[in-house]
């Protein structure tokens, strides 16, 4: 079947082309800017880019870790544009969506952000509403009753899938429920809010906050005065104090449930707790995941879909948390290959505890992993994302070079007794959700 | 402004070449001209299960993956109703890599059974992911169904059933390949941190003994006009009633399109949009709703989809809906809210121009229209659209002998 070449000065493609190892790239961060407002919040940006865009973004320390009621800070941070003193909720969304910008907020476990994306021309016109947002935000009833009664819908139609089942679950199986990173949110959680616990907590964590402010993209040469003249004179360094909360993982260690007794898939969840990128372990164990599930190469990959069929895709990573982290595998699976799944996914753990990665697999994930780099830290929206995700775990770039070199220089064995420390089977929960 | 060189090779390929030099990377992005359209009714499915088969070996090279991995790069695939797209990136030293498992595979595959044999697993588990194992998963099947009586849009590109993939054979696969996988029906972007005069070099190196193959002309069947509505009930177990109706639009090379596109920007996109602030935020009626369209090459369908509020009927919701839709039939759109959508749009753009991979992939799409240079004049056309057009336009569009309408039920 295969098509005769052309001519004689056919191309020999057997033979690879000559590749420079990703290895070898010198990788380095490329530097922020940074400053503080008169206030003392402190203000990391990079100015550069080929397009005239530009993304600033407010983090507050108002995740779910200070709130004393369920859903409170999620509710609060979603609801900070529903309405300010002066302004109602449509006129806010219609002023950010006349001049094409898009505001988004996002609550996490520590954090909650504000982001606005925009065209760089317009940045005089939008700051003076995100300050309004962030002083001014009066969350009106009618606006917290429609918010509940579309996340009471929202999370009855998620609540039939098995893959949300699955993924809510094995947080509170490894944290417990009553911490920040187990906590569910339920029917009557979301009808419990009052208008009085987001105002009590917006005063307490936006109007008075501890915040620190990123920015990329095309900035005007006066950004910093800029911030300054719409930010610098409000309550943005503050001390909050910070919550600590007991981890309580389920006793438990193997859960079956049926969620959807015609569903045709399950959703498998197998993690074990794991520490965070300050241990000395984290960066090893960053590459071993790679190997295991992390890519599309990976073994489970390999394995479960590309060998087996039983899957469109398996998973593993070590998630990104500040305090306790856990290292998850995560898959839907035909409902009758479920157990069979699982098996593999130790049988592959197992390898990697008893067999050094051979030479070639290493080195392919080593440049797999450094190419990967090279691209997601191409532009400034990247790499200021890659200074935020480091300033927030309290690390900086000896972290980030630390982990390149070790990318660099691991060597099979030190990734075996990884394996050895941490795949352990008795280690992990077990979770399927059909 | 996006500058691009084009050069066509001796055996048909387009080439389509986007320097960057802030880059270290180097995207390239293959697309070919076949889509889930071009597909036998009785064989749905088929151009998206053959995506998953180029990556399972190819004349010289037993894998895909492997080598890209190895000169650090990574890549994905995706399959629509009207085209097939292979993308990747990797740094820009090692770009010939990349070219050598893309010509090796548009030259060949290996047709390996035990490939075909995994992939059509793998894509039966895909398919039960995203369209049964989860609440209203087979609207869009409903849909398409209803809307198009002729066109082969009324299958989605993940096929009409599990049981057509299942029965895809290897002789299939080859007949497939040899008709569509040709570089006359391709058109390779590459962008990033190179020179014109290499990238000329390169890819006359890996691609140009390539036998051309033939052009496939296109003739599918087009959808006469929708001379009554249509209607449909579902009742199924999902815990909220749904609302979902669609109307018959313009091609994509139409320029209708454009005041298509804005008048679903007006309507249903955004918080200040009209749809979310009248029957989500005023009158409660929806929990969620949105108005799109299918952006295909051929006819497409404009969409406005809901979730209605428990407690709202159907009927009144669609009731309200319908007096929306009156109101951008019969007023003229005003200038600020005219001048928003084309500001979105503007900012839209300029956010994906970003990303040098999307920058590969719109040059391709662009040129599989006719013309990568059609690019950078697609703000203009958004700008030229005017008040009178979105109203005549609106008027054009949602009649009722034009719309198919879904009620998706719960049970109880």
């Amino acid at each position: 079947m295969i098509a005769p070449f052309g001519s004689s000065t056919a191309v020999n493609r057997t033979v690879p082309p000559l590749i420079k190892d990703a290895v070898l790239f010198d990788l380095s961060l490329k530097p922020y800017r940074s400053g503080a407002l008169s206030n003392g919040a402190p203000v990391y940006y990079i100015s550069d880019g080929t397009e005239d865009v530009a993304m600033i973004e407010l983090v507050f320390d108002a995740g779910n870790f200070y709130e004393n009621r369920n859903l409170v800070a999620s509710a609060t941070n979603q609801l900070l544009k529903n309405g300010t003193k002066g302004k109602t909720a449509y006129e806010i969304n219609e002023h950010f969506e006349y001049y094409g910008a898009y505001l988004s907020r996002s609550c996490h476990s520590e954090t909650a952000t504000v982001t606005l994306h925009c065209l760089s021309k317009h940045l005089d016109a939008l700051l003076p509403v995100i300050r309004e947002i962030v002083t001014e935000s009066v969350f009106p009833e009618r606006e917290l009753e429609i918010f509940k009664q579309n996340s009471i819908q929202r999370l009855l139609v998620n609540l039939k899938k098995s893959d949300f089942v699955a993924s809510r679950l094995i947080d509170e199986y490894l944290y417990g429920a009553e911490h920040p990173y187990g906590r569910m949110s339920s029917v009557e959680a979301i009808r419990d809010l009052t208008r009085e616990d987001l105002v009590q907590f917006y005063r307490n964590f936006y109007a008075s906050a501890s915040c620190r402010i990123f920015a990329a993209g095309k900035l005007p040469p006066d950004f910093e005065n800029i911030l300054e003249m719409h930010f610098g004179d409000l309550h943005l360094h503050e001390n909050i104090p910070s919550a600590a909360f007991r981890v309580e993982p389920a006793s438990k260690r193997k859960h079956r449930l049926v969620n959807d007794p015609n569903g045709v898939q399950s959703s498998i969840r197998v993690a074990r707790p794991f520490f965070n990128k300050h241990h000395a372990d984290f960066k090893k164990a960053f590459i071993l995941n790679s190997v295991l599930g992390g890519y599309f190469g990976s073994r489970l990959m390999g394995n479960i879909r590309e060998e087996k069929g039983y899957t469109y895709g398996i998973h593993s990573y070590i998630q990104n948390h500040v305090h306790d982290c856990a290292w998850v595998i995560t898959t839907e699976v035909g409902k009758d290959v479920c157990d069979a799944t699982l098996d593999e996914v130790y049988k592959e753990m197992k390898i990697l505890r008893e067999e050094p990665i051979d030479a070639e697999e290493l080195l392919l994930v080593k440049n797999y992993m450094m190419g990967l780099n090279l691209g997601d830290l191409d532009g400034p929206f990247q790499v200021i994302g890659r200074w935020k995700n480091l300033i927030l775990n309290g690390l900086d770039e000896t972290y980030f070079n630390d982990s390149i070199n070790t990318i660099k220089q691991v060597t099979a064995p030190e990734l075996q007794e990884i394996a050895n420390r941490y795949l352990v089977p008795d280690a992990f929960f077990e979770l399927v959700v059909t | 402004m996006i500058h691009f060189e084009k050069f066509v090779l001796d055996n048909g390929l387009r080439v389509i070449f986007h320097e960057d030099k802030s880059t270290p990377m180097a995207a390239v992005n293959v697309l070919y001209d076949v889509g889930a359209r071009d597909e036998d009714p009785e064989r749905t499915g088929f151009a998206h299960l053959f995506e998953h088969l180029m990556f399972g070996g190819s004349v010289h090279i037993p894998s895909y993956d492997e080598p890209l991995q190895m000169a650090g790069g990574e890549n994905n695939a995706y399959t629509t109703n009207d085209l097939t797209d292979y993308h990747l990136q990797l740094p820009a030293e090692n770009i010939e890599t990349a070219l050598w498992l893309e010509s090796d595979r548009m030259l060949s595959l290996a047709f390996d059974e035990n490939s075909l044999e995994v992939q059509r697993k793998v894509v039966v588990e895909e398919f039960k992911e995203h369209y049964i194992n989860k609440p209203y998963g087979d609207v869009w099947h409903k849909i398409r169904e209803l809307a198009y009586k002729k066109h082969p849009y009324r299958w989605m590109t993940i096929g009409k059933e599990p049981g057509h993939i299942e029965h895809a054979s290897l002789q299939d696969v080859r007949d497939f390949f040899f008709k569509h996988y040709t570089p006359a029906n391709a058109i390779l972007t590459i962008a990033g941190n190179l020179e014109l005069e290499q990238v000329k070099k390169v890819t006359r190196k890996w691609f140009g003994d390539i036998p051309g193959g033939t052009r496939y002309l296109r003739n599918l069947p087009q959808e006469p006009p929708q001379t009554e509505p249509a209607f449909l009930e579902v009742r199924a177990d999902v815990p909220l009633d749904a609302l979902y109706k669609v109307w018959h639009v313009s091609s994509r090379l139409d320029r209708r399109y454009y005041v298509m596109d804005l008048i679903t920007e007006i309507l249903g996109n955004g918080a200040s949009s009209r749809l979310y602030e009248r029957l989500v935020k005023e009158e409660q009626l929806f929990s969620n709703i949105q108005c799109s369209h299918f952006g295909s090459l051929d006819a497409g369908l404009l969409y406005i989809d809901g979730k209605l509020v428990k407690g709202v009927s159907v009927q009144q919701g669609e009731a309200a809906l319908l007096a929306e839709l009156d109101k951008i039939k019969s007023e003229p759109v005003g200038e600020a809210e005219l001048q928003k959508v084309k500001n979105r749009t503007e900012s839209l753009m300029a956010f994906e121009d970003i990303s040098l991979t999307n920058r590969a992939n719109s040059l391709g799409m662009y040129e599989l229209l006719g013309d990568a240079g059609l690019m950078n004049r697609e703000l203009e056309h958004y700008q030229a659209v005017t008040a009178v057009q979105i109203l005549e336009e609106s008027r054009a569009i949602f009649t009722e002998d034009n719309c198919s309408t879904l009620h998706y039920l719960g049970k109880n």
